[in-house]
């Protein structure tokens, strides 16, 4: 079992989509939220993944594909 | 000696144990490092530090070091440069550059933020130090790490053009190109640092890199006279080095070593990457990731890690911040060249041309006093300003050919006159 986590960033036509409950209904993925904050403008949810890697990454893929960035928690680390 | 109290969340304030960490185990927020504030005034002023070697370790207690530093002993102390010349061109009264573009060993601020980096992977007994980088930042890991003779892994994205690896290769890291887009590669490296355990300076060891970034607020206020700029204009890209100036400012007047007289700090972006900017115009809390698309490559991070400190930190100054096309970026690499001497990367380019916008727009006021920083080198970018550049004017080896060209261009003025 591996455990992950992200930031989650929805965009303005994206914040009403249940993403969330999607992913732990479609993968085996246990779903963690740890923070969150909306706006107007955007969504940012900090998320707990947990479950064996193969999951994850698809539940990753997943979610990417429904128009939400996926990143790590330390965002963008390429300097 | 160390005057760390230890780490502590920058959002729900947990403290946490000295260890390589840097996200809070209950919120996600990013951690950082404590000090004993009145322990360190009672031991440093400024005779202490100017008893000390030029490098950034004069300021060794408000750094999270607790031995005698290893490496960056010829890092930081970089000039603050008086540019009237600029100064003038600019219509204001007091302008100064602060000139990382000669930083040692690798020519960009990074030396600072990897110096403390490494300095702190070898006291937690790391053997490899690693970074994911497109430029600056490899090219300062790979020289710092060869010098300690430590192993170094740099991660990059597999399509970055040969001669951007070249700076970092020549030091024998071992490169690794990854496949895939940005996001991908930013996942893989987090969970190469999980995995494997090493020091990713600006992962696992961030809370410890981003305080190196103090040293260039520190030495702008010790080279002002222990006194601190009325106004400093700093680019953004990760977000590092912004909220540690204004840190270093705030942490002088704590421990005494400079008055506490009013101080604003811009930010500086490239239009083609503006995160920060726009969540600072917006009124926004939260910052929009963007898609990059500027010359200016080294400040092109789309989501910065620590951009909600950047606007925390220019909004309590009283600061402002703009962005700047790619034509402007190159126009203010060629005026500071022209007017100063120094040729600095896209990144110096953009805080030249902030700067100048902020002067015209009366954000910052022309008779007070003003820093601009410059945190990398030209010479790195050649390809930025590569169409920019006057090309030589064509002559045969015959005085005659000279002279015909001297008088046509002096007619023409197109020599520059002597000031």
């Amino acid at each position: 079992m591996s455990i992950e986590r992200f930031y989650l960033t929805y965009n303005q036509d994206r914040i009403k989509e249940p993403v969330i409950y999607w992913v732990g209904q479609k993968f085996r993925v246990v779903t963690n939220i740890r923070a969150a904050s909306v706006s107007d403008h955007i969504g940012i949810v900090a998320l707990e993944l947990e479950g064996d890697q193969d999951e994850i990454n698809a539940a990753v893929k997943w979610i990417a594909g429904q128009g939400v960035k996926v990143e790590p928690i330390e965002k963008n680390v390429i300097e | 000696m160390s005057f760390t109290t230890g780490l502590k969340c920058r959002e729900c304030g947990e403290s946490y144990s000295w260890k390589p960490l840097h996200v809070c185990e209950l919120c996600f927020g990013p951690l950082e490092i404590g000090y004993d504030y009145d322990a360190i005034a009672r031991v440093l002023s400024h005779k202490t530090i100017a008893s000390r070697p030029r490098n950034l370790w004069r300021y060794k207690e408000l750094l999270p070091v607790s031995g005698e530093p290893r490496i960056g002993l010829h890092s930081g102390f970089t000039p603050l440069v008086k540019a009237d010349r600029l100064g003038e061109v600019l219509g204001v009264e007091e302008l100064w550059v602060k000139d990382d573009s000669c930083n040692h060993p690798t020519f960009s601020y990074k030396d600072r933020v990897v110096s403390v980096a490494v300095s702190a992977a070898i006291e937690f007994g790391f053997d490899t130090i690693s970074c994911a980088s497109t430029g600056n930042l490899a090219n300062s890991v790979s020289a710092h790490t060869a010098r300690a003779g430590l192993r170094c892994f740099i991660f990059i994205p597999d399509n970055l053009e040969r001669g951007k690896v070249i700076g970092s290769a020549i030091y024998e890291p071992t490169p690794v190109a990854i496949s895939g887009n940005y996001d991908d590669v930013n996942r893989l490296c987090t969970e190469i640092a999980d995995k494997y355990g090493w020091a990713f300076v600006n992962i696992n060891l961030r809370p410890f890199y981003t305080e190196g970034a103090k040293t260039y607020g520190f030495e702008v206020a010790e080279q002002l006279g222990w006194k601190l700029p009325q106004h400093i204009v700093v680019p953004t890209a990760g977000g590092t080095i912004l909220p540690k100036v204004a840190q270093a400012f705030e942490e002088l007047v704590q421990v005494g070593l400079v008055k506490d007289t009013p101080w604003k700090i811009y930010t500086a972006q490239a239009a083609g990457c503006s995160p920060v900017v726009n969540a600072l115009h917006r009124g926004a809390d939260l910052i929009e990731p963007v898609k990059p698309n500027t010359i200016a490559k080294s400040i092109a991070i789309g989501n910065p890690a620590d951009g909600y400190y950047v606007l925390g930190a220019v909004r309590k100054s009283g600061g402002w911040g703009e962005a700047v096309t790619d034509k402007e970026i190159v126009d203010g690499i060629r005026l500071l060249a022209r007017t100063e001497g120094i040729f600095t990367e896209p990144a110096g380019g953009t805080t030249v041309a902030v700067t100048k916008k902020l002067i015209e727009q009366g954000r910052i006021p022309r008779n007070e006093s003003i820093v601009i920083s410059v945190t990398g080198n030209g010479y790195k970018t050649l390809e930025a300003v590569t169409d920019a550049v006057p090309v030589p004017f064509n002559i045969g080896a015959r005085l005659e050919e000279f002279d015909a060209l001297y008088q046509t261009l002096e007619q023409s003025s197109k020599v520059r006159a002597s000031a």
